[in-house]
């Protein structure tokens, strides 16, 4: 196992390696000078020289490469010229709302998408079958910010249930957090919903038509334990797969998303910064996006041990 | 009336015979082809007949006809500076502008980005496949890049191309296609890792045929079912994508009519205007449904193999 964990790190550097490199590259192949597209429009020509020598613009590429990804390693992602700090500080005064969403958006989806695909791969064909597969295309294919002013539409400007729009930290108590975070958290769930429901149901539809499951029910199961002890636990490890692929999906989705509730998060952080071409932000957001979703990835691949004894690493 | 047998029946002419129907046929019976399909068709009419249905010119505003309410009339300022009556159907901006006209035009650029992006995507997809298949040497390194691309969530590399080359029609069609590429190029790959093991590759490679030659006559052909399937749901991706780096300001320069840009013009005044919103969104999502389903009907029909993977 533990040189399993071993290997399986190991396997992930490659990926991060590449990741860094198209980041890096992305900026060097944009027309232009570099030093002064980082250091944004307003800056000087000292302040354009004073980067070139410092991130050694001057030299060979390989040589800017290997100079740009020490300072990465030492947890340097650069300075922002829009916000005149840190990259990583101002990531680190980001990263509550993000990551408060996420978890909560993950955490609803699993909840509901999970019994969802449950039940209508057990009334395989029946109302609920039908309904759930017509919402999980319409899942797919009504975006983030549509659903969103529908739901905000409905909720808070007819029904005046949740806020509109903003954010409170949750130093500011548990229930003005969720209060808040409802809403955004329940529009980003909606395609994560889909994507579970569809991938559970298809999985437990799958087990269901074992000979275990046969055998369960004729020694006379209650179908609950049936279905949540023989047919989920052996469909667990293809909905966890998704639930990791799916990170991507919830990315994207928290840059609209945040966009639209104004919540001050990683997402609005991008967009601001894209709309300031501040570059070292921009990179520093990707960079760090790629590393949660490739070590999320690497977690679902390690609690597959979890679900399925028969993986042996 | 008496049973009397069925002469007609039991003729030999009669005797049904199973017919392996084409793919063509398959496809044609199929309800979600059919349902999408027409669904498309009409918003591909749409676009072409944009001048002839009721519109104006989508940049034309008029200050007196500002923030009009859905089905009012009022007057539009032509380029010429001469004022015509115009009903607004979807009411106006806070420019003055046709809402309605700026969404019918918007069908044109969304159905020309999903369009582009499914070629531009495959193209590149199909001849880095081609080659990770055919080319050991290569399959490894390519690989691992797009490994690393596909590490990296799809609207960011969108986001930060368009940022550094600004937005232009070109500029977002390719920068919402290059995240769409790998996953192109592992489908073609395994496509080509497990065609060139069929005797008919094995037979033209012992006849002695150029390896390009077997790439574009005997395998490329094959991959064009599972393909079809791809291109649909990169299309609806693009159509997507591309309304959401529209929305968030980051997309096609505001001047041009695309559905996300109405949308993003229509959100501060939100509370008051929500059709703003609504029209485009509803026009967006029922374009993505559309092809989606037809993609879904595809699957099912072209390639049931994949079909049957999920």
């Amino acid at each position: 196992m533990l040189n399993f964990l071993a290997k399986r790190l190991l396997s992930t550097l490659p990926v991060l390696f590449i990741v860094s490199l198209l980041v890096f590259l992305m900026l060097r192949l944009t027309p232009g000078d570099p030093a002064a597209v980082l250091a944004g429009d307003a800056a000087s020509t000292e302040q354009i020289a004073l980067i070139r020598t410092s991130l050694g613009l001057d030299r060979s590429i390989p040589e800017q490469y290997i100079i740009w990804a020490g300072h990465l390693l030492g947890g340097d992602l650069g300075q922002s010229y829009y916000y005149k700090t840190a990259v990583t500080t101002l990531i680190g005064q980001r990263l509550e709302p993000t990551v408060s969403l996420a978890l909560i958006t993950i955490t609803l989806a699993v909840l509901i998408a999970v019994p969802l695909g449950v039940m209508a791969a057990w009334r395989f064909g029946g109302w609920l079958d039908k309904a759930l597969m017509g919402f999980s295309v319409l899942g797919f294919s009504v975006p983030v910010f549509v659903s969103a002013y529908l739901l905000i539409w409905l909720v808070s400007l007819k029904l005046g249930i949740l806020p509109v729009q903003g954010y409170k930290r949750i130093a500011d108590g548990v229930g003005p957090w969720l209060y808040h975070l409802t809403l955004p958290a329940i529009t980003l769930s909606l395609v994560y919903i889909a994507l579970i429901a569809r991938v559970t149901r298809a999985s437990v539809l799958e087990t269901l038509g074992e000979d275990y499951i046969r055998t369960a029910r004729a020694k006379g199961l209650p179908e609950v334990n049936v279905l949540m002890r023989h047919a989920l636990a052996n469909a667990a490890v293809p909905i966890a797969t998704v639930i990791g692929i799916g990170i991507a999906l919830l990315i994207g989705g928290v840059v609209v998303t945040e966009s639209v509730y104004a919540i001050p998060g990683l997402g609005r952080l991008t967009v601001d910064a894209v709309l300031a071409r501040d570059f070292p932000t921009i990179q520093g957001v990707i960079l760090l996006f790629s590393f949660i979703y490739v070590m999320v990835n690497l977690l679902v691949d390690l609690s597959y041990v979890f679900f399925d004894p028969r993986i042996r690493y | 009336m008496a049973a009397t047998p069925d002469f007609e029946a039991l003729s030999v002419e009669s005797a049904t015979v199973h017919v392996q129907l084409s793919a063509w046929q398959r496809v044609r019976r199929n309800m979600s082809v059919r349902i999408g399909g027409t669904v498309m068709l009409l918003l591909v009419l749409v676009a072409l007949l944009a001048p002839w249905l009721g519109t104006v010119d989508p940049s034309l505003f008029d200050p007196a006809s500002r923030d009009l309410l859905p089905g009012k009339s009022g007057e539009i300022t032509t380029l010429e500076g001469e004022q015509i009556k115009h009903r607004f159907l979807m009411g106006s901006d806070s420019f003055g502008r046709d809402i309605y006209s700026r969404v019918i035009y918007g069908t044109q650029v969304s159905l020309i980005v999903g369009v582009s992006t499914a070629v531009v995507a495959l193209a590149f997809g199909i001849v880095l496949g081609l080659l990770a298949g055919f080319l050991r040497w290569l399959d490894g390194p390519l690989m691992r890049v797009m490994d690393g691309v596909m590490a990296i969530p799809a609207i960011l590399i969108a986001i930060a191309l368009v940022a550094m080359w600004r937005g232009s029609l070109t500029t977002v069609v390719i920068a919402i296609a290059i995240p769409e590429i790998p996953r192109v190029v592992r489908l073609v790959r395994s496509l080509v890792l497990t065609i060139r093991e069929e005797p008919y590759v094995e037979a033209a490679i012992s006849l002695g045929t150029p390896t390009w030659k077997i790439m574009l006559r005997h395998v490329l052909p094959n991959t064009v079912a599972p393909l079809v399937v791809q291109g649909t749901f990169i299309c609806a991706a693009g159509i997507l994508t591309e309304a959401a780096l529209s929305f968030l300001g980051v997309g096609l320069p505001p001047d041009i009519p695309t559905w996300g840009n109405v949308m993003a013009e229509g959100r501060a005044q939100f509370n008051e205007y929500p059709h703003n919103i609504f029209f485009p969104g509803i026009f967006l999502a029922v374009t993505v449904l559309a092809v989606n389903i037809l993609g879904d009907g595809l699957r099912d029909t072209l390639d049931p193999k994949m079909a049957k993977r999920g």
